[in-house]
């Protein structure tokens, strides 16, 4: 038994670790975020030349091989600089479904090469997280689709070229039967789109499809087992990111504790901060070990429930983590200018991206 | 025991809820519903409207224009107030200069200040704290020396909520360092925030709102006539008018009201087949904090009681801060819950006055994960959750 990386896997974290380090310095990713560009282009090339968009797929694909725990130290170092630029909604989360649907390889390959930004459009108001629920209708219409109704809070939709559709070619609302994987042009001129950047400095839009032509991707109807499984691929390392925040966290929060002052001694001698601050690293090595368990198991039979978990005690851990980090540093920690409120905000989104804590904990139960 | 209203309190509860309905400006209302900030001139507007009902001052004595309420009326006021989406009064003027300078100011100070704050004709910001001092307030560090019959300030104040908005500033200053307990160097002292010498630059919060600020003082010349009662007894009076704050930071009306509108959001907000409230996890979250919510509006009316029967608050009043802000924190936390993914876009303009544009998603969600970021504050600020534990220990517990 053994829970070492490997020595490229730790070659990987070192030169996600510099790339950070070089472009994620604090003032400048303040700066990115308030200005008008969705993500650093030229951030997102470099990602793409030193290969890291090839991680999540397989060779046949055209990629590195897929192996979880490549991306999981990719997504993880990525938490410590809040990276924004659209990796995971680029590749996990639309090259990963577009693999799942048995895409063509050259349009896995634009993905991977960095030239084409993709969004992957599934979430709907009034369905939570239960996509089985998704109304958006496709049409035939000849050789191709339509499709309308009204897509939100798509992740990478602002900046996306492609918007990539899960709707209902048959069935009825809570059919896992009958819904499909289609393609669109986001400039067509029936789309009509509302773009922002979200909490944590990404960015999203509402989106609402009026008559839009489409094409289909893989079998039709048939895409609610591919979006499950892409959701908690990306559920699983949206963690790892997020146990790089919370590590970025507990760390800042310990050396702020240590130099802070009040009462005349650094307010760490305080033992309710001491142990607050135990709590918030047991919290950490914990969500720690049940993200390795995931990743462990994300190629096993069980793999649904096993993210259900993962997901479930990182809620836990991230609430905390987030929250005590921001107490202990008192003032500061809910300014806008620390970065340590901006970690908090990560972990909060982390927490409802694909599932919240509770919806995965009744998953996990009924698994 | 018996919590029965009398007939004249259950007549003032309506004369109140009367006053919200009919003749409060509804336009403020109206604002507070829809989510929107506030401008300087909306909450003089509102002030000036409980103002001239009579009903500024809640906690005065009447001789200075206070309401004379029991503590039962008060309590009364304010639930109404809140069920109304009426905002409390900004309590640096009203509920925390005033106070100190109707206790220890002297005739000409009370009738040079009391009337404009009455009125809401001046805007007061509060100046304690400093970077070096947060919970240990004593270390403060803002100089106030004597020169003539004027003090010479220099400091830096920060956390200075809506300072950007403020006439005049109240501070602990430090006028003689060469005191050996260090609380008996500091005075309480006016400063008009209009002197040279004075730079406010703000400070934003995580909700991206300009709250808080710094507020530099270089050289600055005070006349000696804004000093409050005797020099180095400033720190004996704040200690009244932190008192003060903490009795009136429970916020049980307010937690009502806001969870009354998440059991709403939640019964309106589809999963799929049900509604998020008919979810019996998410509904036992809110039967938590409800339940929890109870026993704490029934630890605030036996403060009341006791109030009412003469005696003072005591140290257990520092139970209503700690409970009323986790409660409040765990609201705007199951708040983001049910927004779910409507709890990522960040759209700042919608809730700016004339903003047209449309909600991105369900109105009642727009606000909920910026008002979970900034909300962490309420831990923090009015003495930290922490330091009002330490003192529960040893005042109450005598650890
Ligand atoms: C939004 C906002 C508005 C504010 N408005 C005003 C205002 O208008 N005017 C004003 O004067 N001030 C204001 N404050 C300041 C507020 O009172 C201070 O932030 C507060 O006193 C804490 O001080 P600090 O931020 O320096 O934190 P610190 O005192 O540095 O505390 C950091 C952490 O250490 C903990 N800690 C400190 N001492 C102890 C101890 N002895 N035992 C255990 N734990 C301890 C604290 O609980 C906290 O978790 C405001 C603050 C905020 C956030």
């Amino acid at each position: 038994m053994n829970f070492n990386f490997t020595e490229e896997q730790n070659l990987l974290r070192d030169s996600v670790a510099k790339f950070v380090a070089d472009n994620y310095e604090w003032e400048d990713r303040r700066k990115r975020v308030a200005s008008d560009e969705w993500f650093s282009a030229s951030n997102y090339s470099m990602m793409a030349e030193l290969g890291w968009t090839f991680i999540p797929f397989t060779e046949e694909q055209g990629g590195i091989g897929d192996n979880i725990f490549d991306a999981l130290v990719v997504m993880e170092e990525f938490g410590k600089g809040l990276v924004i630029e659209p990796f995971l909604e680029n590749t996990i989360l639309a090259g990963g479904m577009l693999g799942l649907m048995g895409a063509n390889v050259d349009t896995l390959e634009s993905i991977m090469a960095g030239q084409q930004q993709y969004a992957l459009a599934y979430a709907e108001q009034g369905i939570g997280y239960n996509n089985e629920y998704i109304a958006c209708q496709a049409v035939a219409d000849g050789s191709d689709y339509r499709i309308s109704g009204d897509k939100v809070v798509v992740l990478n939709g602002a900046a996306a070229d492609v918007l990539l559709v899960v709707a209902r070619t048959s069935g009825t609302a809570g059919d896992k039967q009958g819904l499909s994987l289609l393609s669109v042009d986001s400039g067509d001129g029936s789309i009509n789109s509302r773009a922002y950047k979200t909490v944590d400095g990404a960015n999203g839009a509402e989106i609402r499809f009026d008559n839009t032509p489409a094409k289909l991707i893989g079998a039709e109807g048939q895409a609610f087992e591919a979006l499950a499984r892409t959701l908690d691929k990306a559920a699983l390392l949206t963690l790892a990111e997020g146990l790089g925040c919370m590590q970025m966290l507990l760390s800042k929060t310990v050396e702020y504790t240590k130099t802070r002052k009040q009462f005349g001694m650094p307010i760490s001698t305080f033992q309710v901060l001491q142990h607050r601050m135990v709590d918030m690293f047991i919290e950490v090595e914990q969500a720690r070990s049940i993200l390795y368990r995931a990743a462990l198991h994300f190629e096993k039979d069980n793999a649904a429930k096993e993210v259900s978990a993962a997901k479930a005690q990182f809620a836990k851990a991230l609430r905390y983590v987030g929250q005590q980090a921001v107490q202990l540093h008192g003032g500061m920690g809910v300014t806008d200018e620390l970065d340590v409120g901006h970690y908090f905000k990560r972990c909060t989104s982390i927490n409802t991206l694909f599932g919240n804590g509770d919806w995965h904990r009744a998953r996990f139960a009924s698994l | 025991m018996n919590i029965e209203l009398t007939a004249e309190e259950l007549a003032f509860q309506a004369e109140v809820r009367s006053f919200f309905e009919n003749e409060y400006p509804q336009r403020i209302r109206e604002k507070i519903k829809a989510g929107q900030e506030l401008e300087r001139a909306d909450f003089i507007e509102s002030q000036k409207a409980l103002y001239n009902r009579g009903w500024a001052a809640d906690n005065w004595p009447v001789e200075h224009g206070g309401t004379g309420w029991s503590p039962t009326q008060k309590y009364l006021f304010h639930r109404e107030r809140a069920r109304a989406a009426v905002p409390q009064m900004m309590p640096f003027g009203v509920n925390m200069v005033a106070p100190i300078i109707y206790h220890f100011g002297n005739e000409e100070q009370q009738q040079r200040f009391l009337p404009d704050i009455l009125a809401s004709n001046v805007w007061w910001c509060q100046g304690y704290s400093e970077p070096g001092a947060g919970s240990d307030l004593a270390s403060l560090k803002t100089t106030a020396v004597r020169d003539g019959d004027e003090f010479v300030v220099n400091g830096t104040k920060t956390w200075t909520t809506l300072g950007q908005f403020a006439d005049w500033i109240f501070c602990l200053v430090r006028t003689d360092s060469t005191v050996a307990k260090r609380q008996e160097g500091i005075s309480f002292l006016l400063i008009d925030m209009k002197t040279p010498g004075i730079t406010v630059s703000p400070i934003y919060t995580l909700d991206g709102r300009r709250e808080v600020n710094e507020v530099h003082f270089d050289e600055v010349r005070v006349p000696a006539n804004n000093l409050i009662g005797e020099e180095g007894k400033g720190w004996t009076y704040a200690k009244v008018l932190l008192t003060h704050e903490r009795t009136n930071i429970a916020g049980v009306a307010t937690s009502q009201v806001r969870l009354e509108r998440l059991k709403q959001i939640a019964s309106e907000t589809l999963m799929g087949g049900s509604s998020l409230m008919s979810d019996p996890i998410f509904a036992a979250k809110v039967a938590d904090v409800e339940v929890d919510l109870m026993a704490l509006e029934y630890t605030e009316l036996r403060t009341l009681a006791q109030m009412q029967s003469g005696g003072a608050p005591g140290p257990e009043s520092s139970i209503l801060k700690i409970k009323g802000t986790e409660i409040d924190q765990a609201i705007c936390e199951l708040m983001v819950e049910a927004a779910g993914y409507y709890s990522l876009p960040f759209v700042k303009e919608q809730f700016e006055e004339g903003f047209d544009g449309g909600y991105v998603g369900p109105f009642a969600m727009a606000d909920a994960a910026p008002h979970y970021f900034n909300n962490r504050k309420v831990t923090i600020y009015g003495g930290t959750n922490e330091i009002q534990k330490n003192i529960i220990s040893k005042a109450v517990l005598g650890l």
